[in-house]
This record gives structure tokens, sequence and C-alpha cells, in this order.
């Protein structure tokens, strides 16, 4: 307790001394935050517009589905087996049918997903309802990057082509009802989204569908015959290496800043032991041990740490508060970064965030400002007031 | 009582290594110092004085020979009883006053019982009572910076003597001052050493210090070559 109120007073008695330490501690605290938060944010926001817009609460995947192989689709499709069904007319799924075809922009060939899905459902937040026209067209919906990609507006008509299920090649033209914008890629690149009736008919596959996207509320079902249950963990598997992959490169920054303030700290300590050799034989050679000068040493570093964290919160929290609620417009161009991020980031600065940094950077400042103290261990009370250090 | 052996050194050496050479200094000192004492080792730079001082303060530990201090040697208390031995029972005064700058004058003064301990109410009382000892009262809240080099070492004193030490330990305490400043302070330690019957051993060459004490040890290489009693009073009394 004593050397508490020692080490206290002294770094307050400091003066401008303490305070520049304090303030460039509080910096390292406020930035570290800050960066955790923009990470956090980031972390956040990708899966919950990827849930949103692509995944809902998991998925029945049709046993010859996988995304990533294209060869595979022309027989990933299946009759919606009851339970499935039950979910779907409960509306706590909706299912998708997700076919190849050909699609000819401006006479242009591109290969796409014909993406059939029912136009009421509200599992998804691609905006399906724009697809009830009520017309004889065929209306289709694409993203923005489709759009951009394949030269098209809204009101376009452009010509589709895929196979049936007997192989019989088949060509529509579909009126392009709206293009939306995105920030989930892969609702958006080369795909076409229709009505699902309109494609289980074109494709003479009635009632059939490749997924089964089943709302957050949902409960799994035990099991369902040819269909396979994928849930979120799966789902967002990659996802989640991504940005783990982008947070090691944040940590990176976060250790950069982490040092620069330990080394604030080491830096101060040992100027300060230095500077103060003669008042460390003074104390001794009023009764202090050495065990005690050390304690007082590392308690006054470990106590920048903690004005730190008193100061950084003064401007730290509004600062937090006002980024998290306002967030920061990405510049153009970041919505190809391949994750789902949209047009504003908002950090994200969770208590744990900030309680766990705060309590991180102290006590690895005081871990810091103890390693230059060990020196007074080996120090002569008189060599010490003779102002020598070892 | 008043005769107590309160420091006591035996065939006393410190040997220091100079390159290729060594220098003993003290050299074989062997010397006893009562309670109520009022001493000072004499000589020239080099001769041994402070490292004699210093070892008495259990600041030091000697290369041979014994020293006791308050009945304990000093050769065989660890760091902990040492610094227990400093902080209980002896005050030290220091050239360069060695105030710790970022407290007041108060707060100087009061470290040494903070370190004991002892409680608040306590303290004032006794922080007080050295401030007024020596005339220092009205400046409690000054800085050490805000100090003249006599007001500075006066703050030294009371510190020193603040917990009531057997023994003041005092090295060359006016050589950073004016002879008036020097005559101010050597009163006041007398008056101390009087009234309180604390005991003062002083490392010094400086004249003025000598005319006051009651005992004068004069040490020439390192060893003892005069132990000379005063039979007239000091200065600050005569």
């Amino acid at each position: 307790m004593l050397t508490l109120k020692l080490a206290a007073r002294n770094i307050l008695s400091a003066g401008l001394r303490t305070w520049l330490n304090v303030a460039a501690l509080s910096f390292a605290f406020v930035s570290i935050i800050f960066l955790q938060g923009l990470y956090e944010g980031l972390n956040d926001q990708v899966e919950r517009s990827t849930v949103d817009a692509l995944f809902g609460g998991g998925q029945y995947w049709q046993n010859a589905y996988g995304p990533f192989d294209p060869l595979s689709l022309e027989d990933a499709h299946a009759p919606i087996p009851p339970p499935l069904r039950k979910l779907v007319s409960d509306t706590s799924a909706t299912s998708i049918l997700i076919r190849p075809a050909t699609f000819y922009p401006h006479g242009r060939f591109r290969s796409i997903l014909l993406k059939g899905i029912d136009p009421g459902q509200t599992i998804l937040s691609v905006p399906s309802h724009l697809l009830r026209t009520g017309h004889d067209e065929l209306p289709g919906l694409i993203g923005a990057r489709m759009a951009k990609g394949a030269g098209l507006k809204k009101g376009d008509v452009v010509t589709v082509r895929w196979r049936d299920t007997h192989g019989t090649y088949d060509a529509r033209d579909v009126s392009i009802v709206e293009v939306f914008r995105t920030s989930v890629q892969d609702i958006d690149n080369e795909q076409v989204w229709i009505p699902l009736d309109r494609l289980q008919e074109l494709t003479h596959l009635p009632d059939q569908a490749t997924i089964v996207v089943v709302n957050r509320s949902a409960v799994p079902l035990n099991e369902v015959p040819g269909w396979e249950f994928k849930d979120l963990g799966f789902l967002l598997r990659d996802l989640h290496s991504l940005v783990r992959m982008k947070s090691v490169q944040g940590s990176i920054m976060y250790l950069f800043l982490l040092f620069l303030a330990m080394l604030a700290i080491f830096d101060t300590q040992i100027l300060s032991i230095w500077r103060r050799r003669k008042e460390i034989g003074t104390l001794m050679a009023l009764g202090m041990t050495r065990g005690g000068v050390i304690e007082l040493f590392t308690m006054e570093g470990a106590f920048h740490s903690v004005l730190a964290a008193i100061l950084g919160s003064c401007y730290g929290i509004p600062l937090f508060a006002y980024a998290a609620s306002l967030g920061f417009e990405l510049p153009a161009g970041t919505d190809n970064f391949g994750v789902a991020i949209g047009q504003r980031l908002f950090p994200v600065y969770s208590p744990a965030l900030i309680i766990g940094t705060t309590l991180l950077v102290c006590v690895v400042t005081t871990i810091v400002s103890f390693l230059p103290t060990r020196t007074i261990a080996k120090l002569k009370p008189v060599d010490a007031l003779r102002g020598k250090l070892v | 009582m008043q005769n107590s052996a309160l420091i006591k050194t035996e065939n006393l050496e410190k040997t220091y290594s100079l390159g290729l050479t060594s220098l003993k200094a003290p050299d074989d000192v062997t010397l006893t110092v009562t309670r109520g004492e009022f001493l000072g080792l004499v000589g020239p730079s080099g001769s041994g004085k402070t490292t004699l001082l210093n070892i008495i303060g259990s600041l030091d530990a000697p290369t041979s020979g014994t020293a006791e201090v308050l009945g304990r040697r000093i050769d065989s208390l660890s760091q902990k009883e040492a610094a227990g031995l400093r902080n209980g029972h002896i005050g030290f005064i220091f050239q360069t006053f060695n105030l710790l700058p970022v407290y007041t004058v108060y707060e100087n003064v009061e470290f040494p019982l903070l370190l004991q301990g002892v409680e608040s109410s306590r303290r004032r009382q006794l922080v007080e009572e050295a401030l007024e000892w020596v005339g220092l009262a009205d400046r409690a809240d000054s800085r050490p910076v805000q100090l003249s080099g006599g007001q500075g070492q006066r703050v030294a004193i009371a510190r020193a003597i603040v917990k009531k030490p057997e023994i003041v330990l005092a090295d060359e305490p006016t050589a950073n001052l004016d002879a008036a400043n020097s005559h101010h302070i050597m009163r006041t330690m007398v008056q101390l050493n009087e009234e309180l019957g604390t005991t003062f051993v002083f490392a010094t060459h400086d004249e003025k210090v000598i005319g006051y004490l009651k005992r004068k040890i004069t040490l020439i290489d390192g060893r003892i070559s005069k132990d000379e009693r005063s039979d007239q009073p000091p200065l600050a009394v005569r």
C-alpha cells in the first residue's frame, strides 16, 4: 500500500514527463482498440451480410450439390422431401433451384447460374419480391456487379439458354426487372434470379430444388434422406478463415502498436533508473529494501498504463461511440475485396475488447516496467549514492 | 546508559582494487563510539572517512574485521536486516542533501516515517516537530528546488532526526554551504545532540565543523592517527 502511494505520488509529481508518457501510451491504447474494433466490425458485418443474403440459418443440400463443382450441378436437384416441404410451407424455409445456363448480353456469351427463388420468401435478403411481375415475360433479377460486367441495366432483355432435365436445350428472353446492390458477391456474380416455379417449369423439374435454406429459428431435422444439412459453422468456414487471415494482418499492426507502447515504457524506465540512481541510493539509505525500490519503480511504470487507460477513455470512448454509430464510408472498389463489407464499415467495440485490451496492455506494461528494474537488484547502496549503475 | 557502546569496530579494513594495486581505507581501524557522542572522522580525501561512515551505516561491508552497530554485526546482516537497521536506528545526512526532488519539504521529512509505518496523526506531529527544530516550519510546502543550500541541508537534518534515531551519520554536511549556513547547521546539530541525546558521527575535513566536535578521530591513509577528546564545550555553546 505504501509503495502504491509513493508510486502514485512520484509519477503525479513528475509533471510533464509523466503526462507525455501517459499521452503516448493512451494513444497506443486507443489505436489498438480502434483497429481491433474495425476488424471486429468487419468480421461481424461480413458474417451478418453473408448469413442474411446467402446462408440463412443453414442449408439442406441435395446430395449431388457442391457449390464449387459446376459439373455436378446438372444432377444436383431432387423433389423436395415432405419434411422440408413442410418447413417451406411454414415459411421457415425457402427452396432454391440452381441450374447451369448460358447468357447472351449484347450477343456475348457468358456462363451463368440460373437460380429459381420463391418471390414471396423472406428468409434471404435477395429482393425476390421484385420477381412478382404477373406478366408473361420471364422476369430476371441481377446484381450490380453482374449488370456492370454484362453491360446491362433495368429493363434490358437478354437471352438465356439452358438444358432441361432431358438434355434438351431451351432458351427464353429474360427481362431484367431490377439491378440490386449487394455486398455479397455470391448472390451477384454470374447469376440470374428468376421465379422458382418458372424455372421448375422451364427445366421440367416440378417441385424440385437444389438447396433449401432454413431461417435462423428453425430447428434442424434429424435426417432427411438424399439431403444433407449444412450448419452455419460449415457454411461460414471459408469466410472465417478469410477473416482470420485478415485478422492476422491486423495483429501485426496490433503488435506493432503494443511494441511501440512497450518501448516507450521501457525507455522511460531505463531513463528513470539512470536519472534517479542517486535517489535509489537515498531510498536505500533511508531504509527501503531493494525489493521495495524495485516494487516502487515497477509500480510507477504500471501506473503509467493506469493513467493512460483513464486518459484514453476520456477521448477514446466518445471516439469509439461516434465511429460505431456512424461507421466509415468505404472507398469505391472495396466491394471487390472478396468479402461482403458493404458501403460502410461499422466498427464494433465490445466491452470484452476494451476491457481485454486494457488489461493486456496493463499487464504487459507492468512486466516491461519490471525488466529494467532488475538492475537495482544488483545495485549496492553506496554505488547508487555515488551515482553509479551496475 | 550514557556510556554504552553504540558503535564498535575491530581491525576494520576495506580494500579497493585500483588496477594492479590495491588501497586499504580504512585500514585496521578499531574504535568505540558511545551514546550521545558528537564525533568527527577527520582527514584528507581518500583517508577512508566516508567508507567508515558507510560501513557503520550498513551501506557498505568491510573486507575484514568487524563492525558492530547497536549490538549487530554489520557483515552478517542480510540486505533486509540492514535496511531495517538504517530505517529504525540510523539517520543520514549527505553532502549534497539528497532530498527527493518531487516531494515537498514536508513529504521529504515524512518519508522515513512512512517506511516505518507510523500512523498518520503521529507522523504529522513528528514532522512538524522536526521542522520546528530546524526552523523550517513555514517552508513545509516548498519543493527542494525552491530552497537555498542551507535550507536544503536543514531539511535533510530534519529528515534524519524525525524518526529519533540513536545515530546520525553526516558525510561532509557543510561542504556545499557558505560559512554562515555551515555554522547555523552545526549549531542545530549540537543542539539536537544535547537535547535529544542523539549520537552524531561526521566525516569531514571542514574546519568549521571540526570546531564543534567533542571528539575528533583523525584518519591518515586509512589508519587512526589521533583520537582526541575536547574538554572545551563546542563552539555553539561557548
